[in-house]
């Protein structure tokens, strides 16, 4: 799950993580009140789930309460990676020196937790982690305790600077407890920046949370923006399936990640394009099957859906149980190819028969037949 | 042979009275698997299926000789239940059991790690040495004993796959699903050498999918260790960036861990990599023969 920049600032503060000054502001007028609360310069700052937020326009300086509020309307409202802004962040601006990097996040290939730091922050951390590798610096650990030891060598490096070194360890400090309090998958500050005043302070936030973990954080779920998430794979994951929208008009329902994927793949390649990504679980309730329907069916690109089964813990015979009463509750207008292999493939097919859907044998036979339809 | 499971594995399920431990205690049963016992914290005594309860997976070792395990207790308590198995001491620990915090599991991970023991999983298939031996979930009835290997990050997938193969009549000397979370026990190169090792397998199938670098960092230790003909298939073309796609693993963020990059990667080890099942499947036959 991710959160807007101004929600981990919040948890920054919490967790004492030194931040500037800053109010949340959904109106122009609101922008300029909250400037003159805080006085001087401030950034405005669109709050969105996506990254690239300055390159898109949507963070910028005001040196005045009326060219706060002029700036605020014109980054409320706008689009960025078809993210609509409807709220902005007035901080109050920082009298920057330098910026750094600084992130934990985990190492899958180690499977350990992994601090990135660099002295080149503030910038697309992808690209110095590309270009010139030697400028980053990591250090990992697999118990869940603070690596001071290491942390202490890296501390006075990232504004290369020794008297800064304990302020930069305890932000490390304070960072990691976060991330291993709250479970999130990735606590980033680009940039953490020096003052010219000395300050060590988080200038961006960015916090993503383990799903797995979030049943015992029922505080962090609060933060969860529905605005920010497409409403179909939020009405997806309430029902236990798992669903990603896509701009192609082939509807798919699949059980297993893997097959899904795989199905997806097949299509493309045999010259369609699969309108959405749609794991039914390995659960066999014939209600699932209808909600996966209904999902699809939201869509009013969709031309024809392929159903591929293979049954393992999945049923077929539920499956199909399903399909037929989806026909009974929902007004279905599309063709439907259906694939039924696997666990009750034999009892699943006979109720199928003397339908109006379209048998596939195997998987290839009902990508082909799907993709027919389509085009 | 095969490899880590075959019929002198002595199995025990955690999370036995549990919906699906039983259900899934019985299919291994049925199928042959030398299943010798179960644990259920509360529930020692009773007997289920015809194999003894135990509170403990310590008792469950003591009375029964237990070797490996298989979990399906729930997420908040799968970690706990394989740390409750490393410190016991079995050499395998299947964990089927998803949705089960990151952190969790790098703890769980470097404990195994550390005392030596394999961990497959978790949010996983299991693993299946057919004819020999069942541990997990897959549908029994597919497979077919024989002499390819396969490793797979997906469920069904490798349902899919084991079905292709078994059509053309080729078996399988043990099918493993590794898991689709970004913490699995056992990776590529873990299972690998074994495989290598294993004198009743003459080929290796690798099922991979977005996210992570596994498959890159496996596709440069094959080029350098095994001998033995690999195949691959990935999935995840058609995935776009920044979404998981069902598995936690499966996402792809910013340029790593797309499809192409590992099919190229395979491609530059000489890993032959199919584009559909079918033809990974023909590929396998006629390198057989």
């Amino acid at each position: 799950m991710k959160i807007h920049e101004y929600q981990a600032k919040g948890l920054f503060k919490d967790y004492n993580i030194p931040v500037s000054d800053g109010i949340l502001a959904v109106t122009p007028d609101e922008a300029k009140a909250h400037m003159e609360t805080l006085g001087g310069r401030c950034a405005i700052k669109a709050q969105v789930h996506t990254g690239g937020r300055g390159k898109a326009g949507g963070i910028k300086l005001a040196s005045t309460p009326d060219e706060g509020q002029q700036l605020a309307s014109e980054i409320l409202g706008m689009s960025i990676k078809e993210n609509i802004v409807k709220k902005v962040w007035v901080e109050k601006a920082a009298d920057i020196a330098k910026e750094a990097y600084l992130a934990i996040t985990m190492d899958r290939s180690s499977k350990q937790v992994v601090f990135i730091c660099s002295a080149e922050g503030g910038v697309d951390i992808e690209e110095v982690a590309d270009k010139t590798p030697e400028k980053i610096l990591k250090f990992y650990t697999k118990s869940l305790d603070f690596p001071a030891d290491q942390a202490k060598e890296v501390a006075g490096k990232l504004f290369d600077d020794e008297s800064t070194a304990d302020a930069v360890l305890d932000v490390m400090e304070k960072l990691f407890k976060l991330t291993v309090e709250k479970d999130t998958t990735l606590s980033e500050i680009n940039p953490l920046v020096l003052t010219n005043q000395g300050q060590v302070i988080a200038l961006d936030g960015k916090v993503n949370f383990d799903d797995n973990a979030l049943p015992r954080h029922p505080d962090m779920l609060e933060l969860r923006d529905m605005d920010e998430e497409n409403p179909a794979e939020i009405e997806a994951k309430e029902k236990g399936l798992s669903f990603v929208q896509l701009d192609g008009n082939i509807g798919c329902m699949v059980n297993g990640a893997g097959l899904a994927m795989g199905t997806m793949d097949m299509i493309t390649l045999f010259g369609g394009k699969p309108a959405n990504f749609l794991d039914v679980g390995g659960s066999s309730n014939p209600e699932k099957v209808v909600n996966a329907f209904n999902l699809i069916l939201a869509n009013p690109d969709v031309k024809v859906i392929l159903v591929n089964i293979f049954g393992g813990i999945t049923r077929c015979d539920d499956i199909a149980k399903g399909i037929l009463e989806s026909y009974n509750r929902i007004d279905i207008n599309v063709p439907i190819v259906v694939r039924l292999c696997g666990t009750n493939e034999k009892e699943g097919l006979a109720l199928l028969e003397g339908t109006d859907l379209i048998a596939a044998e195997t998987l290839s036979d009902g990508v082909k037949k799907a993709v027919e339809i389509a085009n | 042979m095969s490899i880590l499971v075959d019929e002198k594995t002595r199995l025990i399920v955690q999370g036995i009275t549990g919906r699906d431990g039983s259900f899934h205690a019985q299919q291994m049963i049925e199928y042959g698997t030398n299943l010798v016992g179960g644990v259920t914290p509360g529930k020692g005594g009773q007997e289920i299926h015809g194999v003894p309860v135990f509170n403990s997976v310590v008792e469950a070792k003591e009375a029964v000789q237990a070797n490996a395990t298989v979990i399906y207790v729930p997420a908040k308590f799968a970690a706990g239940a394989i740390h409750e198995a490393a410190d016991a001491g079995l050499e395998l620990i299947i964990c089927i059991t998803e949705g089960i915090p990151v952190l969790d599991m790098v703890e769980a991970y470097h404990k195994c790690k550390e005392k030596g023991i394999t961990l497959i999983g978790p949010n996983c298939p299991g693993l299946i040495s057919p004819g020999k031996c069942k541990v997990g979930i897959m549908p029994a009835q597919i497979h077919k004993p024989g002499r390819v290997g396969v490793i797979s990050r997906s469920g069904t997938l490798t349902y899919e796959i084991v079905y292709a193969l078994t059509n053309l009549g080729i078996g399988q000397s043990t099918c493993i699903g590794i898991g689709g979370d970004p913490i699995v026990g056992s990776n590529f190169r873990d299972l690998l050498p074994k495989f290598e090792a294993d004198s009743e397998t003459d080929a290796i199938i690798l099922v991979g999918e977005i996210g992570g670098d596994e498959e890159e960092k496996t596709a440069e230790y094959i080029a350098e260790n095994i001998k033995k003909p690999v195949f691959a298939f990935i999935v995840g073309h058609a995935a776009p960036p920044g979404k998981t796609m069902g598995h936690a693993g499966a996402i792809i963020s910013g340029s790593a861990g797309t499809a192409s990059s590992k099919t190229e990667a395979f491609n530059a080890a000489g890993v032959p990599v199919a584009k559909t099942l079918d033809e990974l499947a023909q590929m396998v036959k006629d390198k057989l023969g």
